[in-house]
């Protein structure tokens, strides 16, 4: 499914906020055209190494992107490398018209957006319909929706997702997933997904890596990882 | 009745002026949760670099884009330079070093183009005026250039990738690094866009009250007030809240309190919007990072 | 340095400050000097809302300005003698600083800097307003004769009026030190470092930040008092928003959140213009400018916490 050369490799991968460190060497891949899932549980250090990609805390290591070290490059530096990012929270342009939050996420392109905001609205309908409307008055669901569609305005070559499943109902929930499967299916874009939620990422991921107090703690095949005894009781509850 | 009309007018002709620096304060204030406190300051500055190079022989609109070149660096460069390092400081320190360009700037001009009062030419004539005697010529035309200006900074924010930036660096400045918004260059660009529309102001009002490098401390606290009144965190309500401070001062001096109040006017109303609608007429709430 | 002993200190340095100048000091001098006692008293009222109440208030000109006119129309007008004027001066101060306190504290912050700075720049034009004309005397003010020394006492109008006005700071500067280190004071600085966790602990936050400026008011109307009596003179223009400017300077040198930085800040405003007015009457206010952002970048804590770190280190280098 995946080529062979990642896209993403992390190599004992250290972060901290100040004082407090976070990662302590953590190791994984994500293929060219693969999506690999990054589970753990709150506060493991999942969000951080995101951060740490984007170049939004300070890190040690290796992180190579596409053969280059990106550590502690500006985060504006690693955009335009094309890595989209839906953040944490989903950093929506609150103020801002959808129409210009996505507008914004094709800020780094030289070519013609336009036809990529149609492309969004063909996966996601609902952000048509409230185009002109400030995103602040979007709903939960809505948002999430948009921070997806406005990381993939930059035509990324990596997408990095943070717990797009948080705070939302299930039903809502599912309708995103479902998107995003099919985004995946079309886009062929490399993703690196991170979830609390480890059954829904599963259904997505072909890669899984699980995440305990900053550390690697088992790595596989989404299909492994789903198999597992100790992921099934601890992180997938049946 | 023909009285308070010609009040009204001419109300809005020095409030379009008020509009500007109103609109330059809630740049810096929507980008950075700032207030320059030197903003006034600034503007008077520049309008010396145009008498200066008027007086050199520089025909008055070539002084007039030079000056606006001179000031979108000089506000670019002190934004890089000094603004920048401090934008995490508490705010005492950013209060301190506005305070300390005010400083430097008024006593800057004092030494360099002494403290007496001089004209400013204006570039409209001077002519009989005009509406039935209700507004001078240069009104008209000062005017005129404010809501031209004013009109092409909001196209510019509405209707072009880097005013969609800038807004964007303004607003959430996490997630506009996220998708490649360079912050940091934005908000130096703003910081020159509102000392070019501050001189723009400055050369506006320069031949109504004179220059002296304390021409701008009445028209910075009306700016500050009508900021306020419109709401600091909307650039809309900047221009309208400015245009009525104009219109306020010149019913409240003509009939109220009289000239000898003016100030104590714009005070009164500062303090009148924050206790009673710290939001102002058109401002949303803000977090408690003010 | 047992406390004893720094106590020992303290009192031969204000001995030396009372007899020193009397001997060595010119009469202009003699007359900075007070002045810089009163600026003192200014810039201690501003620390005590700004260093330690944390509000970043630019309108302590306002007060200096309602403590000089207070001194000077009770000396004009009533006849009142001028050490009688302090404690009406103190009052009267004190009552508009917490009347002012009341609004401020619902602002905080930056709209707190925008409103004081407002104020600043309106001052001059209230005291020149015709109504109050009759008492103000508008745009003349008023000229006041300075004190002789009391009892017969062998001293000049000059050396009476700097030990008198050094007796009254002595006084002044002793309260605040008790003021700060009191239950007031302490829960003042809590709320400047931890507003929520002083709430929390059920701090009552708005009663304390009024009392601070009611109290910063108070401290540099007696200020503005002494340094009107001194001056023999007040109009408006002297009270525009360059006082207010200079008291902040002065506080932000001296260092804000400290007690005999309000020293070392009047020292500065008082004699670094004498130097500097030599080149251009602007060039004071230009390198009070360029002073102040230095100041913010290099010793946001002013020449108080600079001479701190530096007896620490003197101390920990004897020691270790």
């Amino acid at each position: 499914m995946a080529d062979a050369a990642p896209i993403l490799e992390a190599k004992g991968l250290h972060a901290a906020y100040g004082p407090v460190r976070v990662l302590h060497g953590i190791d994984f891949v994500v293929n060219t055209g693969g999506v690999t899932a990054l589970l753990g549980a709150n506060g493991a250090g999942k969000t951080t190494t995101l951060r740490a990609i984007c170049g939004m805390v300070r890190s040690t290591g290796d992180l190579m992107f596409d053969g280059r070290r990106i550590n502690n490059l500006p985060t504006e530096a690693i955009a335009a490398m094309r890595v989209g990012h839906v953040p944490d929270g989903r950093g929506t342009f609150m103020e801002l018209t959808v129409e210009e939050n996505l507008r914004l996420g094709g800020y780094t392109r030289r070519d013609s957006i336009e036809p990529d905001l149609e492309r969004m609205f063909g996966y996601f309908p609902k952000l048509k319909d409230r185009f002109r409307q400030q995103a602040g008055t979007l709903s939960g669901g809505e948002q999430q929706m948009l921070a997806i569609a406005r990381a993939l305005m930059i035509k990324p070559r990596l997408l990095l997702l943070d717990e797009p499943s948080f705070g939302l109902a299930p039903l809502i929930v599912r309708e995103i997933f479902g998107i995003m499967k099919q985004i995946i299916a079309t886009e062929r874009t490399s993703i690196l997904l991170v979830e609390q939620n480890a059954s829904l990422a599963l259904t997505v991921a072909d890669m899984a890596y699980l995440l305990e107090t900053g550390k690697i703690v088992m790595s596989g095949s989404a299909e492994e990882i789903r198999r597992d005894e100790s992921v099934r009781r601890s992180y997938l509850g049946y | 009745m023909e009285g308070v009309l010609h009040q009204i007018i001419s109300g809005i002709a020095t409030g379009s002026i008020y509009a500007s620096i109103s609109l330059a304060l809630v740049m810096i204030f929507l980008a950075t949760h700032h207030i320059n406190f030197a903003q006034g300051e600034m503007a008077m500055f520049s309008t010396y670099i145009a008498l200066t190079l008027i007086q050199a022989g520089v025909p008055y609109w070539g002084a007039f884009v030079l000056t606006l070149v001179f000031s979108f660096v000089g506000g670019l460069v002190m934004q890089r330079t000094l603004l920048e390092p401090l934008a995490r400081a508490p705010v005492l320190a950013s209060v301190g070093a506005f305070l300390g360009l005010l400083l430097i700037f008024n006593n800057i001009a004092g030494w360099l183009f002494t403290y007496t009062l001089q004209p400013f030419p204006t570039p409209f004539g001077t002519g009989a005026p005009i509406l039935g005697g209700m507004l001078s010529r240069h009104e008209l035309g000062s005017t005129a250039v404010t809501l031209v200006v004013l009109t092409a900074v909001w196209a510019f924010f509405r209707y072009t990738k880097l005013g969609l930036a800038l807004r964007g660096a303004a607003y959430n400045p996490v997630s506009s690094r996220l998708v490649g918004v360079p912050v940091a260059r934005m908000l130096a660009l703003g910081w020159g866009l509102a000392a070019a529309i501050g001189a723009i102001a400055g050369m506006m009002v320069a031949p109504i009250v004179f220059l002296d490098p304390n021409m701008m401390g009445g028209v910075l606290l009306y700016a500050f007030a009508g900021a306020l009144l419109g709401g600091i965190t909307s650039p809309l309500g900047a221009v309208v809240g400015g245009v009525l401070m104009g219109v306020i001062e010149n019913i409240a001096g003509a009939y109220v309190v009289g000239t000898e109040l003016k100030l104590t006017t714009a005070l009164v109303i500062i303090v009148v919007v924050l206790v009673v609608k710290p939001t102002g007429l058109f401002g949303k709430a803000l977090a408690s990072r003010v | 340095m047992t406390q004893t002993n720094s106590r020992i200190l303290l009192v031969l340095f204000v001995a030396a400050a009372a007899v020193v100048p009397l001997l060595f000091a010119t009469g202009y001098q003699l007359f900075q000097l007070t002045l810089v006692v009163a600026y003192a008293l200014s810039v201690l009222g501003k620390n005590l809302v700004t260093g330690y109440g944390g509000q970043v208030s630019l309108g302590q000109g306002a007060f200096y300005a309602v403590g000089a006119y207070t001194a000077a129309i009770l000396m004009e007008h009533f006849n009142v003698p001028y050490w009688a004027t302090l404690p009406v001066a103190a009052i009267t101060t004190g009552i508009v600083g917490l009347a002012l306190g009341l609004p401020a504290l619902r602002l905080g912050g930056l709209y707190l800097a925008l409103v004081t700075f407002a104020l600043a720049v309106a001052v001059p034009q209230l005291l020149k307003y015709k109504l109050f004309e009759d008492w103000t005397g508008g745009v003349q003010g008023i000229v006041l004769m300075k004190p002789d020394a009391p009892f017969g006492l062998p001293l000049d109008n000059d050396q009476w009026l700097y030990l008198f006005t050094l007796a009254v700071g002595v006084v002044l500067f002793i309260a605040a030190t008790n003021l700060v280190r009191s239950r007031v004071g302490l829960a003042l600085m809590a709320i400047r470092d931890q507003p929520l966790a002083a709430e929390a602990m059920g701090v009552e936050l708005s009663r304390y930040k009024t009392l601070t400026f009611g109290f910063g008011a108070l401290f540099t109307g007696v200020g503005g008092a002494l340094g009107a009596i001194a001056v023999g003179f007040v109009s408006p223009d002297s009270f525009s928003i360059a006082l207010s400017l200079t008291l902040f300077v002065g506080m932000v040198i001296g260092g804000a959140a400290s007690i005999s930085g309000a020293v070392y800040g009047a020292l500065f405003i008082v004699f670094m213009p004498n130097f500097a007015e030599q080149i251009s009457k602007a060039v004071p206010g230009a390198i009070f400018g360029v002073i102040l952002i230095l100041f913010m970048f290099f010793a946001p804590g002013g020449i108080a916490s600079v001479l701190a770190t530096q007896l620490r280190r003197l101390r920990a280098a004897r020691t270790g």
